[in-house]
């Protein structure tokens, strides 16, 4: 049998830095979406927090940290990132394997924020979007979801057929940043 | 123009999209007749004022929202969950 290797979504493009800011690209993990079945939220948190250690997050929230991780996605959805999910999850919740669907890429800096600032059209500065917030927006035109995983670092996921133009976007704007701060 | 939708916040018009009046809710019966489905399908009032309109946040959450809003004056008066109010309906 052909011995298949595994291509990350941004082989060949990160990571990159400019100025203070470095974007680089997540490894590839485990990704699975947990939609609760209706009224289930709390038998789906439990289940996490016993198998995973982290809790189902609310909306615009994440939990777990670096490695395990489970993040908002969306009305009714979370996404683990990280574990490979416990079999118990499918009682309460529709399991769905995303690994190879999104492109993970994190952006870090002390000029994160404003680089995200030209990008994104919600405030994502500390003082509104602390560690541990997540949002669903969009990066120029692309839908994604933004997490904020570090003082200065943000996770960030898009599909992965965008994984290119979300690179070319997010370095288009750390050079304007970059060159906005040497000015 | 910023909607507020009942998960994310206010957010920028552009995450959202339009889908038509919140009519389409309120689906007649299979059996309703012509009148009415002629009606639900292709007759749409154009108010001057308060109209519900359904849009989608897709650039955020996904939720389907019931925007109520007026036409002259551009104001935002409501913006709800369209699973909260189907709920409420049945």
């Amino acid at each position: 049998m052909a011995d298949l290797i595994a291509k990350s979504p941004c082989a060949g493009l990160l990571p990159v830095t400019h100025g203070d800011v470095t974007l680089s690209e997540m490894d590839m993990t485990r990704m699975t979406s947990i939609a609760p079945f209706k009224g289930q939220d709390k038998a789906v948190s439990a289940t996490l927090k016993d198998a995973h250690g982290m809790a189902l997050p609310a909306a615009n929230r994440a939990t777990g940290k670096e490695g395990s991780r489970a993040v908002w996605f969306g009305q009714g959805q979370a996404l683990l990132i990280g574990p490979e999910p416990v079999a118990a999850l499918a009682e309460h919740a529709a399991i769905t394997d995303q690994s190879d669907g999104w492109a993970a890429v994190r952006l870090e800096g002390a000029g994160a924020e404003d680089v995200l600032a030209r990008l994104v059209p919600v405030d994502l500065r500390k003082s509104n979007f602390k560690r541990g917030h997540t949002a669903r927006s969009q990066l120029m035109h692309i839908m994604v979801s933004i997490t904020r995983v570090g003082d200065n670092a943000f996770l960030i996921l898009a599909f992965r057929s965008m994984a290119k133009t979300l690179v070319h976007d997010l370095e288009t704007a750390m050079q304007g940043v970059a060159a906005r701060a040497a000015g | 123009m910023r909607l507020t939708c009942p998960i994310c916040g206010e957010r920028d018009r552009r995450e959202f999209v339009y889908k038509g009046h919140a009519l389409a809710l309120d689906r007649p019966d299979p059996d309703a007749g012509d009148d009415a489905w002629e009606s639900y399908v292709y007759l749409r009032e154009n108010p001057a004022g308060v109209t519900r309109d359904l849009w989608q946040h897709d650039g955020g959450c996904s939720a389907w929202l019931v925007v109520t809003r007026n036409t002259v004056t551009h104001e935002v008066l409501k913006t709800e969950l369209a699973t909260a109010v189907k709920e409420a309906q049945s």
